[in-house]
């Protein structure tokens, strides 16, 4: 994985420098809250219905065991003892004081992390497939372009004011596990005929208010202009997006309301005036940020047989060998999805200890290496078959073992009204009471693939556009109200869902997202037909009249 | 307060008034006009009058082109610090027009944007914000003086320089 050269170390320690300052000259009243906010959003850090939160950049969701446990190290020392992985592959601690954030800050670099960008509106952290570098149908690691896009980004000095925030998505592998397509940008890795490396690019997806798709832009862009072109996209923006309304000023906004084609016209205009200068990827730059990213020495496939003997024998391990592992490039090898969903629990949460126990197993079998899905689970990407039986032991004994990745169980859920000062009802309660409704195994997998996905208030951060499910808390006098959308997917295939009728409130909601799930198992073909395969094939219909009766 | 520009380190006298549409142009001075004026006025100002341009964020750099050789001063205004666009106007004006003249940031500027504006080409700065004023009389300048990215200003590609994109403030 990417590690700090001397330049990386001295800019984060700079930075930390600087925050520290910008954090003295607020307490002394030199800045005024409304000057220091996009300050300190640029580094992380919110203000909570509670207290400060500080979310801590993962690039493109990949880090080591010595960093997992500086986070477990943090959130013991300024948390209440755990951690909540976010949609953005990030961490967020809900619970530090403002004058220790400098400290923390200073913790977080010495094992070269930091949480600049994570916040405000600036191009945000670039997130990435996580099985990158590990899956066995990619085309290229995505992270190495991500990487090349984080060092461009940081601090930029034209984009550190823009709009709305930004954000990038940048997949490798033809099956998009990044949901490009709902990103400010989506760069999905491709090689034309000639074999060149390049990215289709897509402008203008998102979920909030007004929930887009994004448009593609071109079909192949050369590597070498990757930089040149981001930028012409992105000073389009700063100069022409709307300011007028914060719910109107991504980027989205301004494809729609200017048309495709027009602003397509003036992203070439700009790309045309700066092609082939200061930001022209050099071939050997690029090289050398993939020597960082090269593989890890893998070791040669391990005996099996233990594997084989323990789906028989050992208490849930065939279910979670059957949901938890993705194809792995190499022979003897696979990715292990570690559930930060255990059944009734809040989604994306890991307490310390969990978070040392998962450090410690991608030391002892796991290259070193763990990844945050924007799925809010944890990966082990490079891990022998042999070994999973062991990984699986340890992880049961620390509540890490759910078998559920993708099922109806696996939900993504944002903090919600139990957090956020800007929600409008509760989140994480109704991914809990959803998790025991559906929690046993042979229901699961009864149900099969199936994402449900909930946020709290319109801005949808638990991107509920884009879940096969999706769930909406709203207010409507005085009372939680749930808006169920069906048929979204952020894969290459993205749809956003569609309303499906008047809401439910916070009793009723989960008998309704049963009343659906019930419904597709009468309609399915099959069992091999899933929830958004037999939407797809059948509409609503059946699901509206289940829900709301015939009339 | 603002009858001073910070300047390469130091505050001196501002010799640039900006004029009002509506106002009438003096006998004599420097007087900073909007586009549309500047383009009115074209050849037109009176002896005494030298003639500068402001340009308000949302406006086009573009349509000044034509005139840049000429011009000796270009005002970008900032109307909130959190307006990013006069960024922009910056880079486009000095790299992409070539613009050489004087480039100034007038209206809410702050310490922690002045880093930012520096690398985007501009080189002084009309202040009113106090904190700001003390601060950068005292050469307190907060910033991170580490580049990341590569930007067409004068001397700071790295050229031959590893690696690639990044460079350390001298
Ligand atoms: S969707 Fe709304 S409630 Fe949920 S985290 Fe985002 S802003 Fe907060």
């Amino acid at each position: 994985m990417y590690r700090y050269d001397e330049f990386d170390r001295e800019f984060v320690l700079a930075r930390v420098a600087q925050f520290s300052d910008q954090v003295r000259r607020r307490l002394s009243g030199d800045l005024t809250e409304e000057q220091f906010k996009p300050l300190r959003l640029m580094n992380g850090l919110y203000l909570q219905l509670h207290a400060y939160m500080l979310r801590v950049a993962v690039p493109y969701g990949t880090m080591n065991s010595v960093q997992m446990r500086r986070l477990a190290h943090i959130a013991r020392k300024y948390d209440h003892g755990y951690g909540h992985f976010t949609t953005r592959q990030n961490i967020q601690f809900n619970w530090p004081r403002l004058d220790e954030t400098p400290e923390i800050l200073s913790e977080l670099a010495e094992v070269e992390m930091h949480a600049i960008q994570t916040s405000g509106n600036c191009i945000r952290n670039v997130t990435a497939d996580h099985f990158a570098g590990a899956a066995a149908d990619e085309i290229a690691d995505p992270r190495v372009y991500a990487e090349i896009l984080r060092q461009w980004s940081s601090l930029h000095p034209e984009f550190s004011f823009l709009p709305r925030k930004f954000k990038i998505a940048i997949t490798g592998a033809p099956n998009d596990r990044a949901a490009v397509q709902v990103h400010d940008i989506g760069l999905q890795l491709a090689r034309n005929e000639e074999g060149e490396t390049g990215f289709t690019v897509y402008v203008g997806g998102g979920l909030g208010r007004t929930p887009m798709i994004g448009r593609k832009v071109r079909d192949f862009l050369p590597e070498a202009d990757l930089l040149a072109y981001t930028e012409a996209i992105l000073r389009v923006y700063n100069l022409y997006g709307r300011r007028d309304n914060k719910y109107k000023a991504r980027i989205k906004i301004l494809v729609h309301e200017t048309g495709l084609e027009e602003l397509k016209a003036d992203i070439e205009r700009e790309f045309e005036a700066i092609r082939g200068g200061i930001l022209t990827l050099p071939k050997d730059e690029v090289d050398r940020i993939e020597a960082y990213f090269a593989p890890p020495v893998f070791k040669a496939p391990g005996d099996e047989s233990h594997f084989a003997a323990a789906i028989e024998t050992m208490p849930g391990f065939a279910d979670f060998a059957q949901r938890n592992l993705n194809e792995h490039h190499q022979p003897g090898y696979t990715s292990v999805t570690i559930s930060l969903k255990p059944i009734g629990g809040a989604p994306g949460d890991a307490s310390a200890e969990q978070m040392d126990v998962v450090a410690d197993l991608a030391e002892k079998y796991g290259h070193d290496e763990i990844r945050v899905s924007h799925e809010q689970n944890l990966v082990l990407p490079h891990v022998l078959k042999a070994d999973v039986p062991a990984i699986y032991q340890v992880l049961k004994e620390h509540g890490l073992a759910e078998a559920n990745a993708g099922l109806v169980t696996d939900i993504i859920a944002c903090p919600g009204m139990d957090y956020c000062a800007l929600a409008t009802a509760r989140s994480i309660p109704v991914a809990q009471r959803l998790s025991e409704r559906f929690g046993t195994p042979e229901r699961q997998k009864e149900i099969g693939d199936l994402k449900i996905k909930i946020s709290g208030c319109i801005n949808a951060c638990g991107h509920h556009h884009v879940g096969h499910i999706g769930i909406l808390g709203v207010e409507k006098k005085g009372k939680e109200f749930y808006q169920i959308t069906l048929g979204g997917s952020a894969d290459e295939k993205s749809s956003i869902g569609e309303i499906v009728g008047r809401g439910f409130s916070y009793e009723e909601v989960v008998d309704a997202v049963e009343t659906v799930v019930d419904t597709y198992l009468n309609i399915r073909s099959g069992e091999e037909e899933d929830f958004l395969q037999a939407y797809r094939r059948v509409g609503e219909t059946p699901f509206k009249e289940a829900l709301y009766g015939t009339q | 307060m603002s009858n001073t520009i910070y300047k390469n380190g130091i505050f001196g006298p501002n010799e640039w008034a900006v004029l009002e549409d509506e106002a009438d142009l003096p006998e004599s001075g420097k007087v900073l006009v909007s586009p549309d004026r500047f383009l009115a006025l074209e050849g037109s100002a009176p002896e005494g009058v030298e003639l500068g341009v402001v340009i308000r964020a949302g406006e086009k750099a573009e349509r000044l082109v034509a005139h840049l050789a000429k011009l000796p001063m270009v005002a970008i205004d900032f109307p909130k610090f959190s307006d990013g666009r006069g960024y922009s106007s910056a880079r486009l004006l000095r790299e992409k027009f070539g613009y050489k003249g004087e480039l100034r940031a007038i209206g809410d500027v702050l310490i922690d944007q002045i880093p930012f504006m520096i690398r985007c080409g501009i080189g002084s700065f009309e202040i009113s914000h106090a904190p700001t004023r003390r601060a950068l009389e005292e050469d307190r300048l907060n910033e991170v003086p580490i580049y990341l990215q590569p930007v067409g200003r004068d001397g700071e590609v790295p050229l031959g320089t590893r690696p690639w994109a990044r460079r350390r403030v001298a």
